[in-house]
C-alpha cells in the first residue's frame, strides 16, 4: 500500500475518534509496536540499501505527520473535554448563597461601648461594682444620709434597711476612691433599678457613671467634656444646656438637656462638681483637689440616637427589635 | 409643687409670658414641668340665677328650670343634676356656647320640655375639681358676667418639681422671692397685720423638747361659724394648686401653706384638757391619726400633747380624736417650728407623705411662724366670725437654727468654676438672694444666709447660688487638662465584649432581661435555692433575683416563639445573684455569661435543608467560646446532672478540677410550665473563669510532612467518647499533633452494646520524616493503650 494512503487512512481515522482513549487506539495502530508504520519500518531491512536510506527517511515522514495530527486531535479533544466538563458544572449563581446566621450587639451595650471608646480615649478606665449594694455605697458616702429626702426620690428596692439593688451607679466612685488615690477618671456602665414602671420607666436601667478628679478639675471642664461628648455621640454639633439642679453628692449640680429634633428639651444627664463631703469620707483632701462627675441614661441616649420610642422595647428582646441594629 | 400663674403675680409681676417665666425657674434650678391652662378653651358661659326650679312632668331625674342669665330674657333650661334648686348661682353655657370639646350648645327639646342652654359641671368645663354636680357659685356672684372673666380663668397652673434643697420655695412667697432675684424686682409681700384679740382664752404651752421644736405659738379661737363657705377666690387658688376645698379651717390651713409656705394646725379646742406639750413620745405610746390608722410611736417622735394623751404627730399628721370635725365651734390654732431634723423619716417611718412633713423635713422659715399665725386668723375669722384669744409663744432662742457665716474665697470660687465671676457682680448676685454680706474684701466675701434657707452652710452651697443665678449657660465650656497616662490594657484578660462578640460571630444576638425574674419559673428550674426575693416588687412575676440568666433568656425565647421566631440564639452576660451568707451583702453576685439556643440549626437552605438545633451545636459555641481563652484543651466536659436540665444531655464544663459552668437541654418536663414550645438548649459559664487569655510562647513549627492515619475501634456503648480522645491525648505521644473522632457506629457489624469510633490520627515529627515503622510503632502504642483502658477491639476493615 501506498506510504500515502496508510497516512490518509490514519489522519481519517483521528479526525473521526472522540475520545483521547480511541486517539490512543489509532496512535498504537499506526505507531505502536505493531503499528502499520512501525511495521514498515521494520520492513525496511529488506529493501536495497540504496533505498534503504530515502524508503526510511519517507516513513519517518509518515510518521511526522501522522504524529502531528495526534497531537492536534489531543489537543482538540482536550479543549472539548474542558469544555465539557465547565459546561456540566454551569450553575445558576442567583440562587442564595448559604447563610451563617448573623447576630448582633444589644443597642445599650452598643452605647455603652461607645461611651466607654470616647472616655477610653481620654484615659477613663472603666470600674464596675456589685448591684445588691450597700447604703453607705448608695447613700451614706453619698452624702445622702438616712432620712434625707432625696433618699425618698429614689424609689429603690430594698432588701433590708441596709441592703438594697443600687439606685445609682455613683457607689462606683465611691469604692475608686476607697483604693485609689488622685489623679482619677473613671467610668462605671451597668445597672441600676428603681421601684418605677410606665411608659417612660423600667424598673431596670443602664447608666454610665463618669469621675475626674485631680488638683484642677472645674465646672467649665466639665462643661467641655460633656458637650464634647453629645457631639461626639451625636455626630452632630448638638444644641445643649446646663440647668441648675441638686443632687446631695455633687455642689454645684446640673442636669444636661438636648435639644431634640422636634425642638423639645431633653434630659440625658445629670452632673456636677464632686461634693466635698464625698471626697472627705474617701481621705482627699477637697482644698487640694476637686473633681466632676456625671450619671448618663444609656437607654435615653439610646432611644435620641436611634429613634426608638418605647422604653420597654429594651427588656422585651424581640428578634425584629433587636435585629434591627445589627 | 402646684400654683397659679396669676397669684404668684400678684406678688411679684415680670414682664414676660407664661413660657417664658417657666424657662427662668427651670434654667434657675426650679424645674418646671408643666404649664396646665385652669380651664379649657371654652366660651359663652356666663353667670347666672336659677329663678324656678321645678320636677320634669315624664322624667324623674330632671329638673325643669327658668335661669336668669342676664341676656334679656329668662332661659328655659332642663338640668339633670340633684343639687339644682331655685336661687342657686350658677354656670350657664347659653345657646351658642362652645364648651371643650368643641361641643356646641343649640336650642334643644329634653323629654319634650324646652332647653335653652346649660348648667355646667366643673368636668363639663374642664376644670379639674371632684365635686359632682353642677357649679355653685357665691350668692354675689353678677349674673350676667361672663364666667371665664368673673373666675379669672385665663390662668396657669405652673406644675413646679422642686429638688429637696428648695424647701424654701414650696410657697407663692418663695418662688416669688426667687422670681424678683431673677428679674432684679421687688416682691410685693402682702401686709398681714396682727388680728385685734378680742378674747382672753388662751393654752399655756411647754416645750418639753425645745431642741426639736424650739418655738411654738398657739392661738384660741371661739365661737366660728363652720357652716360658712369659703370665697371662691380662695377656692379657686386652692383649685388650680391641686388643693381640693374641704372646710373653711382646712381651706385657710392650705391657703396660709401655699401662700407662705408655712403648715398650720386646728385641733378642736373642746377635746384639749389642760396645757399643751410638744414633747417626744412614750415607747409605744398610740396615737389613732387623721386617717383612722392607729400608730404606735417610738420615743423619738415628737408629738403635740395635752396633760392626758398625745394629740397629733407633730409636723407629720393631726390626730383623729382632736381634730375638727363639722360639729366644732372652738379651736386651738398651732404655729411651730419644728426643726427639720425632728421630722425627717418619721412621715416615711408611718406610710405617710403629707404637705406639712414635706416641708418641715426640708426647712420651714424659723421666722415666719408669727406672720402665719396673723394670717390664717384674719383669713378664718373673716370667713366664720368667732372670738380671737392671744396668741401664746413659747420659745427658745438658743435652739433657733442659727444661721452660720460662711466664707467665700474668690480663688475657690474661680479654682471650682474654672472661670472668674466680676466681684461686683459676685456681690450683686449675694445681695439679691437675700444674704447677708458680714465681711468683704478683695478676696473673700463672709455671708450670713436668711432664715428661710437651710441649704446654704458651706462654701460650695455659695459657690453653686452665685453659678445658678449667675447662669450656668453663661460660664464657658473648656477641654479638661490632665497629664496624660497610659491605661492598663491587660493581654491575658479577655473582656467581656470580646466573649460576647464571640458569641455574635456565632449568629447569637445579645440580649438584656430583667434581673428579677418570675419565681415560680426559677423555683421549678433551681428548686435548691432559695433565691433572694424583693420586698416591694413591681409585680409578683419580677420580684425573684435571678440565681441564673436562663429564667429571662428562656423568656425570651417564649416572647419570640409567640411571634413566629423559628430560630433563636440568645447570648447575655450579667450577674446572677446566690444567697451565701459568707457575704457582707448575702448574697454572692457573680459575673456570669449564658445562651439559649432553639430551633432551626442554621436557616433553611435550598441545597442543606433543614435541622434542628441539638446538644452539639450549643456546645460547638461554647467550645468556640472557651477557645478564645487560647486554652480550649485545659476545658473539659464531663456528663453532669442538672435539676433544670435533660439527664441524659447534661454536661459540666470544668477548668482542671474547677466547675466552671453547664450546658445542656432544658429539661422536657418544664417546657410547658416555662412557655415553651419545643426544646431549648442553655449553657452559663463563670464569666471570671473564661477571661484569662494564654499569652502565646511561639513554638517551632515542623518542616517535615504530617502523615494522617484512621482507626476504628469497638469499645462498649457506655464508654464517653471524650475519655477515649482524652486518654489518646494523654499518652504522650510528641508526634501525635491532631485527633479526631470523625464517625461514631452503632448497629449491624458493630456487637450489641458496642460503638465504633473512627478517628484520625495526624502524626509529625519536628526533628525528621516519619518512617513507615516510625508510624506502626505510634499506631500501635495508640491502640494497646485503647486497648488496655478501654477493652477495645479494631474494627475489621
Amino acid at each position: 500500500m501506498e506510504l500515502a494512503e496508510i497516512v490518509g487512512q490514519a489522519q481519517q481515522a483521528i479526525a473521526e475518534v472522540s475520545s483521547a482513549a480511541a486517539l490512543d487506539e489509532v496512535r498504537v495502530e499506526y505507531m505502536g509496536k505493531k503499528g502499520r508504520l512501525t511495521e514498515l519500518l521494520k520492513g525496511l531491512g529488506k529493501l536495497d540499501p540504496s533505498e534503504r536510506r530515502e524508503a526510511g527517511q519517507k516513513i519517518n515522514e509518515a510518521k511526522q505527520q501522522v504524529q502531528t495530527a495526534i497531537n492536534a486531535r489531543k489537543e482538540v479533544l482536550k479543549e472539548a473535554e474542558l469544555q465539557a466538563k465547565i459546561d456540566a458544572e454551569r450553575i445558576d449563581v442567583s440562587l442564595p448563597g448559604r447563610a451563617s446566621a448573623v447576630g448582633g450587639v444589644h443597642p445599650v451595650t452598643q452605647t455603652i461601648r461607645r461611651i466607654e471608646t470616647f472616655f477610653g480615649d481620654l484615659g477613663f478606665s472603666v470600674k464596675e461594682g456589685p448591684e445588691v449594694e450597700d447604703d453607705f455605697h448608695n447613700f451614706d458616702a453619698l452624702n445622702i444620709p438616712a432620712n434625707h429626702p432625696a433618699r425618698a426620690d429614689h424609689d429603690t428596692f430594698y432588701f433590708t434597711p441596709s441592703t438594697m439593688l443600687r439606685t445609682q451607679t455613683s457607689g462606683v466612685q465611691i469604692r475608686t476612691m476607697e483604693t485609689e488615690k488622685p489623679p482619677l477618671r473613671i467610668i462605671s456602665p451597668g445597672r441600676v433599678y428603681r421601684n418605677d414602671y410606665d411608659q417612660t420607666h423600667t424598673p431596670m436601667f443602664h447608666q454610665v457613671e463618669g469621675l475626674m478628679v485631680d488638683t484642677d478639675v472645674s465646672f467649665t471642664q466639665l462643661k467641655g467634656i460633656l458637650h464634647d461628648f453629645l457631639n461626639h455621640f451625636f455626630e452632630a454639633s448638638m444644641e445643649v444646656r446646663f440647668r441648675p439642679s441638686y443632687f446631695p453628692f455633687t455642689e454645684p449640680s446640673a442636669e444636661v438637656d438636648v435639644k431634640g429634633k422636634n425642638g423639645q428639651w431633653l434630659e440625658v444627664l445629670g452632673c456636677g462638681m464632686v461634693h466635698p463631703n464625698v471626697l472627705k469620707a474617701v481621705g482627699i483632701d477637697p482644698e487640694k483637689y476637686t473633681g466632676f462627675a456625671f450619671g448618663m441614661g444609656v437607654e435615653r441616649l439610646t432611644m435620641l440616637r436611634y429613634g426608638v420610642n418605647d422604653l420597654r422595647a429594651f427588656f422585651e428582646n424581640d428578634l425584629r427589635f433587636l435585629k434591627q441594629f445589627n | 409643687m402646684k400654683f397659679s400663674e396669676k397669684w404668684l403675680r400678684e406678688w411679684v409681676n415680670p414682664a414676660i409670658d407664661s413660657d417664658a417665666l417657666a424657662e427662668q425657674l427651670s434654667m434657675a434650678g426650679l424645674e418646671v414641668d408643666d404649664l396646665l391652662p385652669v380651664a379649657d378653651e371654652f366660651s359663652g358661659v356666663v353667670v347666672g340665677e336659677v329663678v324656678e326650679c321645678g320636677p320634669h312632668p315624664d322624667a324623674d331625674k330632671l329638673q325643669v328650670t327658668k335661669v336668669e342669665a342676664g341676656t334679656g330674657e329668662l332661659l328655659d333650661i332642663v338640668c339633670g343634676a340633684p343639687n339644682c334648686r331655685k336661687g342657686l348661682k350658677v354656670a350657664v353655657a347659653v345657646v351658642g356656647a362652645v364648651l371643650p370639646g368643641d361641643f356646641k350648645i343649640k336650642k334643644a327639646k329634653l323629654r319634650g320640655q324646652p332647653s335653652h342652654g346649660m348648667l355646667c359641671s366643673f368636668k363639663e368645663l374642664g376644670l379639674i375639681d371632684e365635686h359632682e354636680g353642677i357649679i355653685e357659685l357665691p350668692e354675689n356672684a353678677p349674673v350676667g358676667t361672663d364666667y371665664r372673666e368673673y373666675l379669672g380663668l385665663n390662668d396657669v397652673t405652673v406644675d413646679i418639681d422642686l429638688t429637696p434643697n428648695r424647701g424654701d420655695c414650696l410657697s407663692i412667697r418663695g418662688i416669688a422671692r426667687e422670681v424678683g432675684v431673677l428679674n432684679q424686682l421687688p416682691v410685693n409681700e402682702p401686709e398681714i397685720a396682727p388680728v385685734s384679740v378680742s378674747s382672753d382664752t388662751q393654752k399655756a404651752i411647754h416645750l418639753d423638747a425645745a431642741s426639736d421644736c424650739p418655738r411654738y405659738l398657739g392661738r384660741v379661737i371661739e365661737g366660728i361659724n363652720l357652716d360658712a363657705k369659703s370665697p371662691i377666690w380662695m377656692t379657686e387658688r386652692l383649685r388650680r394648686s391641686g388643693i381640693r376645698s374641704i372646710d373653711p379651717v382646712v381651706d385657710v390651713t392650705n391657703y396660709v401653706l401655699l401662700e407662705l409656705g408655712h403648715p398650720l394646725h386646728a385641733f378642736d379646742l373642746d377635746t384639749l384638757s389642760g396645757d399643751i406639750h410638744v414633747r417626744h413620745a412614750k415607747q409605744g405610746e398610740k396615737l389613732t391619726l387623721l386617717d383612722e390608722q392607729e400608730v404606735s410611736l417610738d420615743d423619738d417622735v415628737l408629738v403635740i400633747a395635752d396633760e392626758d394623751k398625745a394629740l397629733a404627730m407633730a409636723g407629720v399628721y393631726g390626730g383623729k380624736a382632736s381634730g375638727v370635725t363639722a360639729a366644732t365651734q372652738n379651736i386651738f390654732l398651732e404655729s411651730a417650728f419644728f426643726a427639720p431634723e425632728a421630722i425627717l423619716g418619721k412621715a416615711r417611718r408611718f406610710g405617710l407623705h403629707t404637705d406639712a412633713s414635706h416641708r418641715y423635713e426640708r426647712g420651714v422659715d424659723p421666722a415666719l411662724q408669727r406672720q402665719a399665725m396673723e394670717r390664717a386668723t384674719a383669713l378664718l375669722v373673716d370667713i366664720c366670725g368667732g372670738k380671737v384669744g392671744p396668741i401664746v409663744e413659747a420659745v427658745n432662742e438658743a435652739e433657733l437654727p442659727q444661721r452660720s457665716k460662711v466664707e467665700l474665697r474668690a480663688a475657690r470660687l474661680a479654682k471650682v468654676l474654672g472661670t472668674s465671676i466680676d466681684a461686683k457682680k459676685v456681690t450683686d448676685i449675694l445681695t439679691r438672694l437675700g444674704l447677708t454680706i458680714v465681711e468683704q474684701d478683695a478676696t473673700r466675701w463672709v455671708i450670713q444666709a436668711p432664715s428661710y434657707r437651710f441649704d446654704i452652710a458651706i462654701e460650695e452651697d455659695v459657690i453653686e447660688e452665685v453659678a445658678r443665678v449667675y447662669g450656668y449657660n453663661t460660664i464657658q465650656a473648656a477641654a479638661p487638662a490632665a497629664q496624660l497616662r497610659m491605661s492598663e490594657h491587660r493581654e491575658a484578660q479577655l473582656s467581656r465584649h470580646q466573649l460576647v462578640d464571640a458569641m455574635v460571630m456565632r449568629g447569637y444576638q445579645e440580649a438584656i432581661t430583667y434581673s428579677f425574674v418570675d419565681p415560680k419559673h426559677q423555683a421549678l428550674l433551681f428548686n435548691d435555692i432559695a433565691a433572694l426575693t424583693l420586698p416591694n416588687p413591681i409585680s409578683v412575676d419580677m420580684s425573684s433575683m435571678r440565681v441564673s440568666l436562663w429564667p429571662g433568656l428562656l423568656g425570651a425565647v417564649a416572647h419570640n416563639q409567640k411571634r413566629q421566631q423559628s430560630m433563636l440564639a440568645f447570648v447575655e452576660t450579667g450577674l446572677r445573684f446566690v444567697p451565701d451568707d459568707s457575704e457582707a451583702s448575702g448574697v454572692k453576685q457573680t459575673p456570669v455569661i449564658a445562651g439559649v439556643r432553639y430551633g432551626k440549626a442554621h436557616q433553611e437552605h435550598w441545597s442543606d435543608g433543614d435541622r434542628q438545633v441539638d446538644f452539639y451545636d450549643i456546645k460547638g459555641d461554647v467550645e468556640a467560646l472557651l477557645a478564645r481563652t487560647g486554652r480550649a484543651a485545659e476545658f473539659r466536659f464531663v456528663a453532669d446532672q442538672h435539676d433544670a436540665l435533660h439527664p441524659g444531655q447534661t454536661a459540666a464544663v470544668y477548668l482542671g478540677s474547677q466547675k466552671v459552668g453547664v450546658v445542656g437541654a432544658i429539661h422536657p418536663k418544664f417546657e410547658k410550665a416555662l412557655g415553651l414550645n419545643g426544646r431549648a438548649y442553655v449553657f452559663e459559664l463563670d464569666l471570671t473563669l473564661v477571661s484569662q487569655r494564654h499569652i502565646a510562647q511561639a513554638q517551632a513549627v515542623s518542616k517535615y510532612p504530617a502523615i494522617r492515619r484512621d482507626l476504628a475501634v469497638i469499645v462498649d456503648a457506655n464508654i464517653a467518647a471524650g475519655e477515649v480522645l482524652a486518654s489518646l491525648e494523654n499518652v504522650g505521644v510528641k508526634q501525635l499533633v491532631s485527633l479526631n473522632l470523625f464517625d461514631v457506629y452503632r448497629g449491624e457489624g458493630v456487637p450489641e452494646g458496642r460503638q465504633s469510633l473512627a478517628l484520625s490520627v495526624t502524626l509529625q515529627d519536628n526533628e525528621r520524616t516519619l518512617e513507615e515503622q516510625d508510624i506502626n510503632n505510634i499506631m500501635a502504642t495508640l491502640i494497646n493503650t485503647l486497648q488496655a483502658e478501654f477493652d477495645a477491639t479494631l474494627r475489621d476493615s
